[in-house]
């Protein structure tokens, strides 16, 4: 992608299949439970049972482990221990270019360097049979002293190793100066805590051996790493590893990784000579896979009295795992969000011994807005104006920080529409103004901005005599809807109706995409997808014996200087084919690329108990052309209830003597339930961006949780008047600022009740 | 989980017999935290005694205008009955607010009142826990302690009693029924069928070994106007960081009688009924209400994470006072 | 102790891979009978295990297995099964009846709900053997597609999913819920305990459902399309 798309069949529509709300095509499977998922696979025959036993201590050695009476327990194939597990290539490289592909080692020491490692597996016949006797299995352990906090650990902090385009920090003239000679300041530390992905699906896999090749179902984003991962850390070569993933319960970046599900099942698979499949547990995911680090940043804005900003400053920290360099990019936005002449962000990242932090839903912005645009809106109350309208006085004409122009960019265009679908003109702009009986009620609002990606990505399609349109890549549907969208650009593109396009993809035996995760899988795969037929109306056109760019493809035919044929005879017995391609290029050094977004909540707070309520919320978004309105808006809504979830409950707990997160279960990790979300509803600006891919998209689903939770937590200051800066906004903390009103005197009561 | 025999009795003598033979053996009804705990290893029967198919789940009316509950009757049978409706509502109102539409269709009356901790750490076989393993220390005191006791606890345990129903049995004077393997039969009021962790936190309640609850007795219904307040983390599906049942009789410019009871504040339901007694001929206000909870919460103590209770439970008293005072139709 | 078990590279034939699209695959799972096979409880050994692995020492720690007849969406299973073996456990592994889910195993989610004589539960809590005969109705006794259960059908049109693992539990829950409703059974935001009939608002669809978690966070759609299948206005 070396220059702007060209106009295309996609915006021709001439199907109208881009951008129409569709049913999901796999959603008949899914609503029929049919849909089977890497736990659900059968296949390779009779399959036996594995159960992983985690590491109960943080950091130490596993200096005696007795496997006797789990060995000798009935229906028990195998005891995989750090003895005798078989060798595998050591962690890494730390600095791989693919940090998923990495070489992810179990067993192959008595090293414990987490909370939840494994440090044992056993395969049974039966799942109740491995998992007891994975019960009896004795470890002793030589523990030693960990760090597992944040907060204490600052100074032990380093500037983690960026990459051209994303350095750790970035100065752009001088901050310091310049924030302390502002007329207005706002200077805010925040805190948001580690958070889990909690996909519904605990991680899963199915593993056996055919013919010297590993194949492996399981619940993988990234199909193409996975394989990797498997090859590197098995010393085989990756032709020897097919990874299936045709259903994933959901993702949000925990599955980026492979685990030790994958490894351990297949080192057994092949010891044992049968299947083996492995699922963890709810409470070991907590531990044995990632979660989001935890942060703490400071956020300064210098402004002039009517609310310019001279001088923008976002510090962040956050931890990554005593062997790892992740860090959580949260001041990212922050360069290139608002208009400021000064300006500094800066990422530290503290080497902890907890779990590994990684990629969750949004990195970065998820947590970064949750800081950013608090202090937009504390900074809005100085100067006396409305939200908007500082966001409004403080829009960039330009990338400020790259000085490159957006390749598009909608954000106040999302404000304006949004307040008016909210009756943003309602909020009273004083807080504690509002009360329904016991209940304050507030409205708050924020920016929603992501970085938008573009992957290598490939795609193989083939048309048959019987006018099947087959399209195969190894791509991932984690939910997003890709199945459908693909279906849907296949279908236009070729001028089939979307039922006669065969999506083939979750499968490393098809052509690589970069798989799903940060909101570049429609992009990358769609654009491979894009290539790739319009290679194949190339080819078409050519057996038919026309220009392509003088013919067109609609109802299964191929039309053109006065004469028409269907696509199926064209194709012939022996069917027509492309491979086609994407590959980022000089567009993302050009312009900068971004979606937008804008935020409106209200919520009550009630006057006792400091319970928060969302009420309501609608989100508008600008992310480039959407491609089906139904999926689309069910991605936009799903983040924003993650910010729903940030903002109010999420709080995995580190307990820092043992260094292991105390509420490792869905009943004491809070993710929201039905009754925590009212109607909540998310619109699109129309939107092409041409500089962005060849579909003219931009990634839909992280950008609803950028923001969202700050519009809440907005939201909660304007009913209340408690700005809480540590997430989440538990009613402890809303108390605690809360004065006890007199519900026994105002609770309408008669007089002679009252105090 | 470890491996039991199992069996399914057919009458409430022959499961209560069983129970008495049989020397590690559980009974199975709703096994909504039975096998939650069996699957960790935290319970581990030997033998499992299924009461399913004992009956044990009528709801009657008893001679004296109160009801009898079955042992057996499901959570979402008895928040649904008429009778439990109208007459005690706030037992109604507890139930309903406890746990998920699926688990109370499992969940039993006499189950619930054996419901353990929620306690993270007794959740986890790998921490030190004097209800888990005694003797083996607490790893709340000095833990993450949120969800943990103010009232009652001791430096061995500060676990909480997780149970909404049990607060408002606690709040009606409610009595537990059982039998023993031999035949013998024992009511035990409400009060003291909960205990205090002491220095025996493993011991929760006064239940003997070889007893079965058959049933809970409901006395006549009280006057006045019942609430039950629930405060939680979100708005459903969660355990209560604190509970507030309440039923006040205030047909006139006093009340006749109220009475309080707390949940999630302690390893059993709270009720101080001396305090009660203050309430009684007296004028409701800010002051007479804060005077009984001050009551409530003598020797109280929070442990950090879980200071915020002692203003909670407060504030949480005089919205439910409030609640019940605005509902009362003599003031509408 | 076993010792250093290394992958050495001699090929093992299984059985033939499946090569077939998903989707193809998926349909025709649904209409083939379920495999008798699955019945049996302990599978022979693989033969990667080593026979002196298998016999000695004597064995420890047999699982008690005991025979229950499964009635499970009209079909009566006959099978000896782990006693410990939930009602979940066995509905996947040994009726091969996949479309229960398993999220948390802990009554923490509802992805396992089934219906057990219409009424919904959480199918992880419960072990099969408590269930000798009593009618259970899964995702899969709903419909066979042709047409999909109405609720099927409304979670399909509104977008009631997205990965579509909670999904067969929120429409499990769904149907039960709203039976639940009809009988008049009150919710924890029911204003009124005395009337007997309960209004079915998207409010107390959202108390009654929130047993069900959705990480996707699909809950609005979900919502719209219970308050579809039953008639509730928005």
């Amino acid at each position: 992608m070396n220059d702007a798309a060209p106009h295309d069949a996609l915006d021709d529509n001439r199907q109208g299949l881009i951008g129409t709300p569709v049913d999901r095509v796999d959603g008949r499977l899914k609503v029929m439970g049919q849909a089977t998922y890497a736990h659900e696979v059968q296949e390779g025959g009779p399959t036996a049972y594995g159960f992983i036993v985690e590491a109960t201590i943080a950091k130490g050695t596993v200096s005696q482990i007795d496997v006797t009476d789990a060995e000798r327990c009935e229906g028990v194939y195998l005891v995989m221990t750090h003895h005798n597990a078989p060798k595998q290539a050591p962690w890494g490289p730390l600095l791989a270019k693919d940090r998923f592909a990495r070489s992810a080692p179990q067993l192959a020491n008595n090293r414990v360097d987490h909370y939840g490692q494994a440090v044992a597996f056993v395969v049974a016949g039966s799942f109740e049979q491995a998992r007891s006797a994975a019960r009896l299995i004795k470890i002793r352990y030589a523990e030693s002293a960990g760090r597992f906090e944040l907060a204490p650990n600052l100074d032990r902090a380093v500037i983690p190793a960026g990459r051209p385009g994303r350095e750790a920090d970035s100065r752009v003239g001088n901050f310091e100066p310049a924030f302390a000679s502002s007329t207005l300041q706002i200077d805010a530390r925040f805190t948001t805590p580690v958070q889990m992905h909690a996909q519904m699906e605990p991680h899963a896999t199915l593993a056996y051996w055919k013919d010297g090749q590993v194949i492996v179902h399981c619940s993988s984003q990234l199909l193409m790493s996975a394989k990797n991962a498997v090859a590197n850390t098995l010393r085989i070569a990756p032709e020897r590893v097919r990874v299936v993933s045709r259903f994933i319960g959901g993702g949000f970046g925990g599955k980026l990784p492979i685990y030790g599900d994958v490894i351990l099942s297949a080192m057994a698979a092949r010891i044992l000579k049968c299947p083996v499949k492995t699922a963890l547990t709810r409470q070991q995911m907590f531990h044995f896979t990632t979660h989001r680090s935890d942060t703490i940043q400071r956020v300064r804005l210098g402004a002039n009295a009517d609310g310019r900003l001279n001088a923008i400053a976002h510090e962040t920290w956050s931890h990554s795992a005593s062997f790892d360099n992740f860090y959580e990019s949260a001041g990212m936005q922050t360069r290139t969000l608002y208009a400021a002449a000064h300006r500094l962000t800066t990422h530290r990242s503290v080497s902890l011994d907890l779990p590994v932090s990684d990629s969750t839903r949004a990195p970065g912005e998820a947590v970064g807005m949750l800081a950013l645009e608090q202090a937009m809106d504390e900074l809005a109350e100085q100067v006396g104006i409305d939200p908007i309208e500082l966001r409004v006085r403080n829009e960039p004409l330009q990338d400020p920080e790259r000085n490159i122009p957006f390749s598009s960019r909608q954000l106040i265009a999302c404000m304006q529409d949004g307040a008016t679908r909210f009756g943003w003109s309602r909020r009273n702009a004083k807080h504690s103004a509002v009360k329904e009986g016991n209940l304050w009620v507030g409205m708050g609002m924020a920016a929603a901005t992501r970085g938008n990606l573009l992957q290598p990505s490939k795609c193989a399609v083939q048309f048959d005599d019987q006018g099947v349109l087959t399209v195969r890549m190894a791509m991932t549907d984690i939910g997003t809807g890709s199945y459908t969208i693909f279906t849907q650009v296949a279908a236009e593109m070729m001028g089939v109706p979307m039922a006669q396009v065969r999506m083939e993809m979750g499968d490393t035996d098809f052509p690589p995409t970069p798989g799903s995760g940060g909101s570049f899988g429609a992009a990358s795969a769609g654009s491979g997808l894009f290539d790739a037929c319009t290679q194949l109306r190339t080819k078409f056109a050519r057996k038919f014996g026309v220009n392509a760019k003088d013919v067109t493809f609609a109802g299964g035919r191929i039309s053109g200087a006065g004469r028409s044929e269907t696509l199926a005879s064209l194709a012939g017995s022996r069917g027509l084919d492309a491979v086609g391609e994407i590959k980022p290029g000089a567009m993302v050094k050009k312009f900068s690329q971004q979606s937008y977004g804008a935020h409106f909540a209200e919520v009550t707070v009630d006057g006792d108990t400091g319970e928060i309520r969302l009420r309501r919320m609608i989100g508008v978004f600008a992310a480039g052309r959407i491609l089906n309105l139904k999926t689309a808006t069910s991605q936009a809504v799903g983040a924003m209830i993650w910010g729903v979830g940030a903002a109010l409950h999420e709080h995995a707990v580190i307990d820092p003597r043992y260094g292991y997160f105390v509420n490792h279960d869905l009943a004491e990790y809070h993710v929201p339930t039905h009754a925590d979300i009212p109607a909540i509803e998310a619109y699109f600006l129309p939107e092409f961006d041409d500089k962005t891919n060849p579909l003219k998209i931009k990634g839909v689903g992280e950008l609803g949780i950028c923001g969202a939770g700050a519009a809440i937590a907005n939201a909660v200051y304007n009913a209340c008047g408690v700005r809480t800066r540590d997430f989440p906004l538990t009613l402890d903390k809303v108390i605690a600022g809360l004065k006890l009103q007199n519900t026994l005197s105002t609770a309408g009561v008669p007089p002679h009740f009252k105090s | 989980m470890k491996s039991f025999s199992f069996e399914q009795p057919a009458t409430v003598q022959a499961a209560a017999a069983s129970l008495a033979t049989h020397a590690d053996a559980k009974f199975i009804a709703g096994g909504t935290n039975l096998l939650d705990l069996m699957k960790l290893e935290i319970e581990a029967p030997t033998h499992l005694i299924d009461i399913n198919r004992l009956g044990l789940d009528q709801i009657e009316t008893t001679d004296d205008g109160g009801v009898r509950i079955g042992a057996m009757v499901r959570n979402s049978d008895l928040a649904a009955h008429s009778r439990i409706r109208i007459d005690y509502a706030v037992l109604s109102r507890a139930l309903l607010s406890g746990a998920s539409g699926q688990l109370r269709n499992k969940a039993t009356t006499g189950g619930n009142l054996l419901q353990r901790t929620r306690c993270y750490y007794f959740y986890d076989t790998a921490r030190p826990c004097n209800k888990r393993v005694a003797g083996s220390g607490c790893s709340a005191v000095a833990g993450f302690n949120r969800m943990h006791a103010i009232l009652g606890a001791s430096d061995q345990c500060i676990a909480v009693h997780p149970s909404d129903m049990a607060v408002a049995m606690r709040l009606l004077d409610a009595e537990v029924e059982t039998i023993n393997g031999s035949g013998v039969r024992r009511v035990i009021p409400i009060a003291e069928f909960h205990r205090l962790p002491a220095t025996t936190p493993h011991l929760e309640t006064n239940l003997r070994r070889d007893e079965m609850i058959t049933g809970v007795k409901l006395p006549a219904p009280l006057p006045g106007r019942q609430t039950y307040r629930k405060v939680r983390d979100r708005a459903s599906y969660a355990f209560a960081l604190i509970s507030v049942a309440a039923v006040i009789d205030a047909s006139g410019e006093r009340a006749q009688s109220a009475r309080i009871a707390l949940g999630g504040v302690a390893h059993k339901p709270w009720r101080v009924e001396s305090a009660e007694l203050g309430l009684s001929g007296a004028t409701i206000n800010v002051k007479s209400i804060d005077a009984v909870t001050d009551q409530l919460l003598a020797g109280a103590r929070a442990y950090s994470d879980n200071d915020f209770k002692l203003a909670l439970v407060r504030r949480t008293v005089h919205a439910a006072v409030a609640e019940i005072l605005k509902n009362s139709p003599q003031w509408k | 102790m076993i010792s250093n078990l290394n992958i050495i590279d001699e090929g093992a034939e299984f059985f033939e891979i499946s090569r077939r699209n998903m989707l193809k695959v998926s349909a025709a799972m649904f209409s083939a009978p379920l495999a008798e096979r699955v019945m049996s409880a302990s599978p022979p050994a693989p033969s990667g295990v080593r026979s002196r692995d298998l016999t000695q020492p004597a064995r420890t720690h047999p699982p008690v297995m005991l025979p229950v007849a499964l009635n499970v969406n009209g079909r009566q299973f006959d099978v000896r099964i782990d006693s410990r073996t939930t009602l979940l456990d066995a509905l996947r592994e040994t009726l091969a009846m996949k479309g229960s889910k398993k999220g948390c195993d802990h009554g923490q989610c509802g992805a396992c709900t089934v219906l057990l004589g219409g009424r919904r539960i959480n199918a992880c809590l419960t072990l099969a053997v408590m269930h000798d005969g009593e009618p259970i109705t899964t995702i899969e006794g709903l419909s066979n597609g042709n047409p999909l259960h109405p609720m099927q059908a409304a979670f399909l049109k509104h977008d009631g999913f997205q990965c579509g693992y909670c999904t067969p539990g929120q429409i499990c829950s769904a149907i039960g819920m709203l039976d639940e409703a009809q009988r008049g059974v009150p919710s924890h935001v029911t204003e009124n305990l005395s009337v007997a009939a309960v209004p079915l608002t998207q409010q107390e669809i959202r108390e009654r459902m929130s047993g069900n978690l959705c990480r996707c966070s699909a809950y609005p759609n979900i919502v719209a399309a219970i308050g579809d299948a039953a008639g509730v206005s928005p």
